[in-house]
C-alpha cells in the first residue's frame, strides 16, 4: 500500500465515522426495571420550603445566610438562592407582573423545585472520567462517589439543568447534588423532601407510576376535584383533596433529553421555570458517545492505524537517515 | 538518525530571560495561593463556567501549540519527506514543553488533584468519557514526546550504546506519536458534544473532533513556520525559505479543505444565519474564521510563500484562527443559563502568562544547551 492510497483509505474512513454518527446515534437508554421517581406538581406548591429545610436535615447541610442577614440571622433562616455545595434542592419562584394569580404566566407567580431529575441517559455519569457519578441499574438514582472524583468539573458543564456543585473555595472541594435520599431509601424511607411536603407537590413513587398519576391529572377536567396523594404514591397517607388546576399541555421529563426520573407539572410554560425546553429528545450523551464508539470501537481502528503508521516509520527510518546525513549504512 | 543540529551556546541571563522569570515567579506564588486557599481564591470560576481561561487556554490551546512535533513527525517519517528533518527537533522542543505544561495545567485546574491517579486505576476506569481518553492519551503522548526527545539528551552527553539501542525502537514511539494526537486532538472537540444545547450550533455540531484534528494539524505547521522564523531573526541564523515554501503550500490546502468543511457544515444545518446576528457569538466567529481566510489569500500567491514576513502573518493568523475557535467552542460560545457569566480574573491570567513565560524559558534553556537547531 503506498502512501497516497493509505492516506486516502484512512482520510475517507475515518470520515464516514464521524458523518455517520450525527444521523445514527447509539440505541436510547430505557427506564431502570425498578426506576423510582419524583413529581413535582408546581400548581400544589406553597413555597413553604418545607422541603428545603428537611433535605438539610437529611443530607448534614449548613443552612446558607446571605451575608447582608448576618448580622440577625443566626441560622435559623436558610435564604438559599439556588443550588451550591450546601443546597441540593431549593424552592424557586417565577413572578410576573403585579403578581396577583398564582400558576398564570401573565401577572401571576409560580413555584419551581430545583434538584437531580435523575437523568435515563445521564450526562454526568457519561463524562465522569473516573466513574464518580454512577446510576444505580436498578433505581436508576444517580449516586456520587467523592473517593473516585477528581474534581475536573465536567459533569458540572455537561449537565443539561446545571445540577452538580462544586466548591470553589476550599482546598479540599467535593462535588454535591441531590442523591434521592438513598441513604434514606436503603432504610426502606422516602426522601426528605417528599416525607415532609403538605400538600403532596412532591411525590416519591415508583417512576412509572408517576407518569401515569402525571397523566391522570393532565387528562382530569380543570376545575373538578381530585384527591391528590401526600408522600409516596400509593402509600395510605391522607390525600390533600383540590381542583385540578390550569395544567400546561404535557408533563416535563417524558421528552426531554432522553427522560428523566423526575417529572414536573406546571401551570405556567416549563422554560418559566427555568427548565430548558429546546433541547432534543435524544439524550446529548447518545450523540457524543456514539462518536466516541464508533471511532473506538474494540480499539480496531486506532490498532490498524498504529500498525499501518508502525510499518512506514519502520520502512522510511533508513531512508530518512540518508537524506539527512549523506551517507548510506 | 544522525543530525547536524548543534547547541547555540551564548549567555542564558539575558534581559528577556529575566522578564520571563519575573512573570513565571508571580505565576508561582499565585498557584501557591490556589492551593492553600481553593480555586476561588484565584479564578472566577463558578458552577456555570465550571471550565475558564486554563482549560480553554493552557490546555486546550497549549497542546495544540505543542502540535508541531506530530505534524513534522507524520511529514518526515509517514511520509518520508527527509527534507523537512531539519524541522524535526525544533518542532519536538515545543511538544514537549507544550504537552508538559498542558498536563500541569490541567492538574492544577483539577479540585481534587491528590486523586488524579484515579484516571489510570482500572476499577475507576469509564471508557464512555470522552476525557477519560484525553487523560489516558494526553499522558501517554507526553511520556512519548519525552522518549522520542531522548536521544537528544543521549547525544549531547555522549552516551552511544544507549542512543542506538534506542534508535532501532524508536519508530514505534514514532508511530505512537502520531496516533495518540490524532486521537486525543479530535477527541478535545467531541469533548463539547455533550454540551448539547448549552454551546450555540455555531460550534455545537457532530464534526467537532474532525474539525478540531484539521485545524490543530494546521496550528502545527503554523508554529513550526513561526519558530523557524522567530529562531532565525532572533538568534540572527540563516532563513531556510525552501522547507518554509513546500510547507506552507501544505497549510493552503489543510486551510481550504477546513473551511469547506467548517462552512457546508453550517449550512446544512441552517446555522449559518447566526453568524450575522451582531451578537457576541456572531462576531466572534466572524473573526474567528477571517483568522482562517487570511492566509488562504495570502499563501495563494506563490511568491509569497517566499517572503518571510507575509509566511510570518499568515502563519499567526492560522495560529490565531485555530485558538480562537478553541477560546469559542470551550467558553464563548458556552451558555450554561441562569445568568451565570463569566471573565478570568487577573490572578488567572497571570498564571496563564506565567505558564507560558515558564515555557519559553524552558526552549530557551534548551536550544542553547542541547542539540537542537539546525546547523546551517
Amino acid at each position: 500500500m503506498n502512501r497516497r492510497h493509505f492516506l486516502k483509505v484512512a482520510s475517507t474512513s475515518a470520515l464516514t465515522a464521524i458523518g455517520a454518527d450525527a444521523a445514527q446515534a447509539r440505541e436510547p437508554k430505557t427506564m431502570p426495571p425498578k426506576a423510582v421517581g419524583m413529581l413535582y406538581d408546581s400548581t400544589l406548591c406553597i413555597g413553604c420550603k418545607a422541603c428545603v429545610a428537611a433535605c438539610k436535615r437529611a443530607n448534614d447541610r449548613p443552612p446558607e445566610i446571605a451575608e447582608h442577614h448576618k448580622t440577625w440571622n443566626q441560622g435559623t433562616w436558610d435564604t438559599a438562592q439556588d443550588l451550591s455545595g450546601d443546597t441540593l434542592n431549593v424552592i424557586l419562584a417565577y413572578s410576573h407582573g403585579n403578581m396577583s394569580q398564582k400558576d398564570s404566566e401573565t401577572d401571576g407567580y409560580a413555584f419551581m423545585k430545583r434538584h437531580c431529575l435523575h437523568c435515563i441517559d445521564p450526562s454526568c455519569v457519561s463524562v465522569c472520567p473516573v466513574s464518580a457519578m454512577r446510576k444505580d441499574p436498578s433505581t436508576g438514582i444517580v449516586t456520587h462517589h467523592p473517593e473516585a472524583c477528581i474534581g475536573c468539573r465536567y459533569c458540572v458543564l455537561a449537565c443539561p439543568f446545571s445540577v452538580p456543585q462544586f466548591d470553589y473555595n476550599t482546598p479540599f472541594p467535593q462535588i454535591h447534588k441531590c442523591q434521592f435520599c438513598q441513604h434514606l431509601q436503603a432504610k426502606g424511607e422516602i426522601p426528605a423532601c417528599c416525607d415532609v411536603c403538605p400538600t403532596g407537590a412532591t411525590l416519591f413513587g415508583d417512576a412509572r407510576a408517576l407518569i401515569e398519576e402525571a397523566k391522570r391529572r393532565l387528562a382530569a377536567k380543570e376545575g373538578d376535584t381530585y384527591e391528590f396523594p401526600r408522600g409516596k404514591l400509593g402509600s395510605d397517607r391522607s390525600t390533600h383533596i383540590a381542583k385540578i388546576p390550569k395544567y400546561q399541555n404535557n408533563f416535563y421529563g417524558e421528552r426531554e433529553v432522553g427522560s428523566t426520573q423526575v417529572i414536573y407539572l406546571s401551570g405556567v410554560p416549563f422554560e418559566k421555570l427555568g427548565l430548558p425546553t429546546q433541547v432534543t429528545e435524544h439524550s446529548y450523551v447518545s450523540l457524543s458517545e456514539s462518536i466516541q464508539h464508533t471511532l473506538y470501537k474494540g480499539m480496531i481502528a486506532p490498532a490498524a492505524l498504529l500498525t499501518g503508521l508502525m510499518v512506514m516509520a519502520y520502512r522510511n527510518r533508513d531512508k530518512s537517515n540518508e537524506t539527512n546525513s549523506g551517507e548510506k549504512k | 538518525m544522525k543530525t547536524t543540529a548543534q547547541p547555540l551556546g551564548g549567555k542564558l541571563l539575558t534581559k528577556p530571560f529575566i522578564i520571563l522569570s519575573i512573570l513565571a515567579i508571580i505565576a508561582a506564588y499565585l498557584l501557591a495561593e490556589r492551593l492553600i486557599f481553593g480555586l476561588g481564591a484565584v479564578t472566577n470560576l463558578n458552577n456555570g463556567y465550571a471550565w475558564g481561561l486554563w482549560v480553554a487556554i493552557d490546555v486546550v490551546i497549549g497542546t495544540a501549540l505543542g502540535c508541531g512535533g506530530f505534524v513534522i513527525a507524520l511529514l518526515v517519517y509517514i511520509f518520508n519527506r527527509g527534507e523537512y528533518h531539519p524541522l524535526v527537533r525544533p518542532a519536538l522542543i515545543t511538544s514537549v514543553f507544550g504537552y508538559t505544561l498542558g498536563g500541569l495545567a490541567a492538574m492544577l485546574d483539577i479540585g481534587r488533584y491528590w486523586q488524579a491517579y484515579n484516571l489510570f486505576l482500572p476499577w475507576y476506569a469509564q471508557p464512555n468519557s470522552v476525557m477519560f481518553e484525553v487523560a489516558l492519551c494526553v499522558t501517554a503522548y507526553t511520556i512519548v514526546l519525552w522518549i522520542e526527545f531522548t536521544p537528544v539528551f543521549l547525544e549531547r552527553f555522549g552516551i552511544k550504546g544507549l542512543r542506538n539501542k534506542l534508535e532501532k525502537v524508536l519508530f514505534i514511539f514514532i508511530a505512537l506519536g502520531v496516533l495518540l494526537p490524532l486521537m486525543h486532538q479530535s477527541s478535545l472537540g467531541t469533548m463539547m458534544i455533550v454540551m448539547g444545547f448549552k454551546l450555540s450550533p455555531l460550534w455545537h455540531t457532530a464534526l467537532l473532533p474532525l474539525l478540531f484534528l484539521v485545524s490543530v494539524i494546521i496550528m502545527g505547521y503554523a508554529v513550526v513556520t513561526v519558530e523557524a522564523i522567530l529562531s532565525s531573526a532572533g538568534f540572527r541564523r540563516p532563513y531556510d525559505t525552501t522547507i518554509l515554501n513546500k510547507l506552507s503550500g501544505i497549510m493552503w490546502f489543510l486551510l481550504l479543505g477546513y473551511l469547506v468543511i467548517r462552512f457546508t457544515d453550517l449550512i446544512i444545518r441552517g446555522q449559518l444565519g447566526l453568524a450575522l446576528s451582531g451578537d457576541l457569538n456572531g462576531n466572534l466567529f466572524i473573526i474567528e474564521n477571517l483568522l482562517f481566510v487570511i492566509p488562504v489569500i495570502i499563501l495563494a500567491k506563490r511568491a509569497n510563500r517566499n517572503h518571510p514576513r507575509l509566511l510570518f502573518i499568515a502563519a499567526m493568523s492560522m495560529l490565531l484562527a485555530g485558538a480562537l475557535f478553541r477560546i469559542n467552542t470551550y467558553l464563548i460560545g458556552y451558555d450554561p443559563g441562569r445568568g451565570w457569566s463569566y471573565f478570568p480574573s487577573v490572578s488567572e491570567i497571570m498564571i496563564t502568562v506565567g505558564l507560558f513565560a515558564f515555557e519559553i524559558m524552558l526552549y530557551l534553556i534548551f536550544v542553547k544547551k542541547l542539540p537542537i537547531l539546525d546547523r546551517s
